[in-house]
């Protein structure tokens, strides 16, 4: 049925509703393997639900989702995460354990399930700092890290257990130039040096269509446009173009809806 | 009408979380095997809940200790009983203000504390991110710190006791000049080990796991933002105190009722 050989992820008519919201009405998607795919959208569209859905964190109301070929929402807990050692992701806020070292975070997960001597670990930790340009740093806490830092050290951990796949969940927001131009490198190199799939969900355009092979844009529980960054930028849809060129008003109003101007300012109703 | 389908509901709500405490409970002591196989994880949190707890603990069982040879001695003098300070002394402690008060400071030191962490880590999505890199935060995070509380609630209660014992030595002998022997001598006669002192360990038991238990749940249930984490840290403080307060009742009811 669906060719999960080209296709890491393949999601089919995926519903996801959060009490009486849907923030998913049957969307279908296909993450090409060794390519980077992002998932774009305006805030509150949902796009970190889907890294979670994929990752299996929560189910979905209903469709399917597979990844490598495994039915991510039935598979029993213990095979969920021996899945999940294979995925990496990298949370906005990098979501380092604030209790121990730079060095100790990228080792975690190794140490947890790997089971490889302290010496190999150390190795490993050491080759994986080295790879986001963090080995002068294994001896500070989280704290004492910038946020782009704190990021790039996730990175590291992400790729501790050297993951087929690695999840970016909004990877720019809150990083100035710099940080943000050694990020992009980071996602574009580690993905073609280690061999990864990447899916990066985002809201910055630029950035994102700079590395992306491939986008799908999410609105309203639905995918309102995908190709190539190129493509995309000459869609059709007045929507898409609207959100891949960041114009204030368009098919997206600028406004909320609300009553009418003119008489909610000349009705005397006190404000409540 | 509307109040009444308030009711229901806060009732109903009320009741769910009980019914995911109860769960996370179960899910705990499920992770009891694989935590005894890393001991240096539940060593390391019985240094930060229990020995760190030790101050005030050790603090307050000595000020307790003294406040009582004080007013036992006034009540015991006027019938000429002074000698036997020590007995009540060391009963009030074992039997009673060792578990209960030792529980209470361990629900404002420990357990607001476990709350605010394990509040915050969820906050900080650092309980997700663990999950995603397929390590059970219940096992690696909840369930050694459930664990070091319960152990750490009886020895601190313990140490609260011989303190007090000691506070009130030091008011009663030292202060007031109760014979020193006769403090002792009748303590030693009259207390119990079984009827006192194992009873006051199996409330201090208990209170261990229910305080313990309500800070864990209550941070890993919080909103998780400041505003909920800072409310969980205050349900747990309250909860904590009323239900040891509560669970102390009925437990002496059992223990030394004649019903």
């Amino acid at each position: 049925m669906t060719d999960t050989i080209d296709n890491l992820v393949v999601v089919r008519g995926l519903t996801f509703k959060f009490g009486s919201r849907v923030i998913f009405d049957g969307i279908d998607l296909d993450l090409q393997r060794g390519k980077v795919t992002a998932i774009m959208g305006p805030s509150g569209t949902g796009k970190t639900t889907l890294l979670r859905l994929i990752g299996g964190q929560i189910r979905p109301t209903a469709g399917t989702l597979y990844v490598d070929g495994h039915e991510v929402p039935r598979l029993p807990r213990g095979e969920l995460f021996e899945l999940r050692k294979r995925m990496g992701m990298l949370f906005q806020s990098g979501a380092l354990l604030t209790d121990l070292s730079v060095f100790d975070n990228v080792a975690f997960p190794l140490r947890e399930h790997s089971g490889l001597p302290e010496a190999m670990v150390r190795d490993l930790v050491l080759m994986k700092l080295e790879a986001v340009g963090l080995r002068g740093a294994q001896r500070l806490m989280p704290s004492e890290l910038s946020g782009g830092m704190a990021r790039r050290v996730a990175l590291a951990r992400a790729i501790a257990l050297d993951p087929m796949m690695i999840m970016y969940d909004e990877p720019f927001t809150g990083q100035d130039p710099i940080s943000m131009g050694v990020l992009v490198k980071l996602i574009r190199d580690l993905n073609a040096v280690l061999g990864l799939t990447s899916i990066i969900v985002s809201h910055d355009v630029a950035e994102t269509s700079a590395i992306a092979d491939y986008i799908y844009v999410l609105s309203q529980g639905k995918v309102v446009g995908q190709g190539t960054p190129e493509a995309l930028r000459e869609s059709d849809s007045e929507w898409v173009r609207q959100f891949m060129q960041g114009t204030p008003d368009g098919p997206v109003p600028f406004h909320y809806p609300a009553d009418d101007y003119a008489e909610e300012l000349l009705s005397n109703e006190a404000r409540r | 009408m509307n109040a009444l389908q308030q009711l229901g509901h806060n009732a109903l709500v009320a009741l769910q979380r009980l019914g995911r405490a109860s769960l996370f409970l179960w899910a705990l002591l499920m992770g009891l095997p694989s935590l005894l196989l890393r001991l240096p994880l539940l060593i390391q949190q019985v240094f930060s809940v229990g020995v760190l707890s030790l101050v005030i603990v050790v603090v307050a069982g000595l000020f307790v200790g003294m406040v009582l040879g004080l007013q036992g001695y006034y009540t015991l003098v006027d019938f000429g009983a002074e000698e036997s300070l020590g007995v009540m002394v060391a009963l009030s402690l074992v039997r009673e203000l060792g578990p209960v008060v030792a529980a209470l400071l361990f629900a404002g030191r420990a357990g607001s504390a476990l709350t605010a962490e394990i509040g915050l880590m969820k906050a900080t999505e650092q309980l997700s991110g663990m999950e995603m890199m397929a390590v059970d935060p219940l096992k690696r995070v909840i369930a050694p710190r459930f664990f070091a509380g319960v152990l750490s609630m009886p020895l601190l209660a313990a140490i609260f006791s011989a303190v007090g014992v000691m506070g009130g030595y030091i008011a009663g002998v030292g202060l007031l000049g109760v014979d020193a022997g006769a403090f002792w001598s009748q303590m030693q006669a009259r207390v119990d080990f079984y009827e006192d002192i194992m009873n006051g360990v199996i409330k201090s038991i208990a209170f261990g796991i229910v305080v313990t238990w309500i800070a864990v749940f209550e941070g890993y249930d919080a909103v998780p933002t400041s505003e909920g984490v800072s409310r969980a840290t205050t349900r747990t403080v309250v909860y904590a105190s009323l239900a040891v307060l509560g669970l102390d009742f009925v437990l002496t009811a059992l223990m030394f009722g004649e019903v």
